[in-house]
């Protein structure tokens, strides 16, 4: 199901922990969503010098935090500000169908971070952005609480396809 | 590396006395049992002994038995035939919030042809109470559904007592018994039971076999029209070889099941036993003592269930979890949920569902690789560190 390059970051992952007194933090998902991924970065004269990462969830949102990451470090903002799920997906050699939505999650993760250094910058205090979940079908972003993705119309929490020989 | 495989809730090895009876008919006895020609008779006679074999399995009488594909064609058959041969007298049918999607599923595409269908929660155990399925009942509910088993988590429900119920009441009973038949002892007279689901794979038989166990007199509405297979309830050739195959696992099963029971259990014991000790924060699901012999369902906090299945199967260990992340259509079980289980913990569930074929080293390699494996993905988990810097 998995390419080699995923097995191998979900085996090894990189950059793996958590950074005390980090510049930058960005959370995304939560458990009930079924992916949380916390990026935490340092930040030396605009560049990303450290980044770390925590994530809950399946093998590829795992190979995909770690993808985000091993990108991001040695990056300047906005160089990682381009980071996309798409490339984190090609770096990765390809994603089931299925889980594209776990490389949105990693991109989003570390956007966050940035965006928290920068406000935290400009002296803002750190708001984290309101709950969302994506679409397993299409991808679009939907807060938590939604019973229906705004973008496919598909119950997002109806039965699933967990299957048995019958 | 070894392989232990304990996930035989989704498939079963094939027993080799079973295999081997079924080699004939795949090669000199390929007959079609409707043909009158002496080949065509070879196959008729052995399709006959197996319902018979199969029959006394369930303590049914052959003509009882339809033979079908699966256990969701058995399932299909059951709750469509029964919609649509009694639909005259009402158009109600009750079912649990924890059925196989077999069930569901047919009762969802009944619900959009007009039939109206209850679905009865379970409590915390997975467990559905007799007494709200006897006040779900209408002057117009034509048939109960109630699983008589439950894969995931691993409970028996109380399919005689409802079936009392439904008795008294002259409401026709199906109940899915695919994964207890062949497993634990099912007698369709003493659990009250008109309708009978069961499957081949699931006892050491061959994919490709079920049946559904019709009581004598119940009438019901073919899905399949073709030619006159199975009394003209199931169209289409009969499976010879599987069908032969499932009634050899019959014969092995009846005389095998207690020591199957006693054997499966002693494995459940010592896993369910030793978990707990050697990692924190897990639960057990379904019910502590009405389970099936072979089935642990546990979940572990703070993870999720594919990344442990992954890591476990580098280890050469092979089960089963209700996570969304497995599932097609990425939605956590609708059993745990109907449990009242959180998603958030359905996340982390693993089945270990175990066969004949396991040892007693299988639970001792599981209990050694399976801690470091949590213990490795819990320092990855956010939300690990969250609950631990709350507990601290």
């Amino acid at each position: 199901m998995y390419s080699q390059m995923v097995l191998d970051h979900f085996k090894n992952p990189r950059n793996v922990g958590v950074i005390e007194n980090a510049d930058g933090v960005g959370e995304v998902g939560n458990p009930v969503c079924g992916d949380m991924m916390t990026f935490y970065i340092k930040v030396k004269d605009n560049v990303i010098e450290d980044v770390k990462f925590q994530t809950f969830g399946c093998g590829a949102a795992i190979a995909v935090s770690s993808m985000v990451s091993e990108m991001a470090l040695g990056k300047t903002l906005e160089e990682a500000s381009q980071i996309s799920n798409k490339r984190v997906a090609e770096a990765l050699e390809g994603l089931p169908k299925q889980k594209m939505h776990c490389s949105n999650l990693g991109a989003d993760a570390l956007h966050k971070a940035i965006e928290d250094y920068k406000k935290k910058k400009e002296g803002e205090a750190y708001k984290p952005a309101p709950k969302k979940c994506y679409c397993p079908f299409c991808d679009v972003e939907n807060p938590e609480e939604s019973e229906i993705c705004t973008g496919c119309g598909k119950g997002l929490h109806d039965e699933h396809g967990h299957e048995h020989v019958h | 590396m070894p392989v232990i495989y304990t996930d035989h809730a989704a498939a079963m090895p094939l027993d080799p006395k079973v295999f081997e009876a079924m080699v004939p008919y795949f090669k000199e006895f390929y007959g079609n049992p409707s043909s009158i020609h002496e080949d065509g008779e070879n196959a008729r006679q052995a399709l006959e002994e197996a319902r018979g074999r199969v029959a006394r399995l369930i303590a049914a009488q052959p003509e009882e038995l339809i033979f079908t594909s699966c256990g969701t064609e058995s399932n299909n058959l059951a709750l469509k035939g029964i919609a649509l041969a009694h639909q005259s007298k009402g158009k109600e049918i009750i079912i649990s919030g924890v059925e196989h999607f077999s069930i569901m599923h047919c009762a969802n595409a009944l619900e959009k042809a007009g039939f109206h269908i209850t679905r009865l929660p379970v409590d915390p155990y997975g467990l559905v109470d007799p007494g709200a399925v006897e006040r779900a009942i209408t002057p117009q509910t034509i048939l109960v559904s109630v699983m008589h088993s439950n894969p995931e988590v691993g409970t028996i429900e109380p399919i005689a007592e409802i079936g009392k119920i439904t008795r008294a009441k002259g409401v026709l009973f199906h109940t899915d018994a695919v994964d207890s038949v062949g497993n634990i002892p099912v007698d369709v007279n003493e659990l009250n039971v008109d309708l009978l689901s069961l499957a081949s794979s699931t006892f050491y038989g061959p994919k490709g076999a079920g049946a559904l166990y019709i009581r004598k007199g119940v009438k019901i509405q073919p899905l399949l029209d073709g030619g006159i297979q199975e009394r003209g309830l199931r169209a289409g050739t009969e499976n010879v070889p599987a069908i032969v195959g499932m009634g050899v696992a019959a014969d092995l099963a009846r005389e095998e099941i207690p020591r199957r029971m006693s054997y499966l259990k002693s494995l459940s014991v010592r896993l369910t036993e030793e978990l707990p000790k050697r990692i924190p924060y897990i639960r057990f699901l379904g019910h502590p003592t009405q389970r099936l012999p072979g089935n642990v369902s546990v979940a572990v906090e703070y993870i999720e269930g594919e990344a442990m299945l992954l890591f476990m199967d580098m280890e050469g260990v092979r089960l089963s979890s209700g996570s969304a992340c497995i599932s097609r259509s990425l939605k956590v079980s609708h059993v745990m949920l109907a449990m009242g289980i959180d998603a958030a913990t359905a996340q982390g569930s693993l089945l270990f569902s175990f066969g004949m074929q396991n040892k007693p080293e299988d639970v001792d390699h599981i209990l050694q690789v399976l801690p470091p494996i949590v213990e490795r993905l819990r320092n990855m988990s956010p939300v690990y560190r969250k609950a631990m810097a709350k507990k601290a």
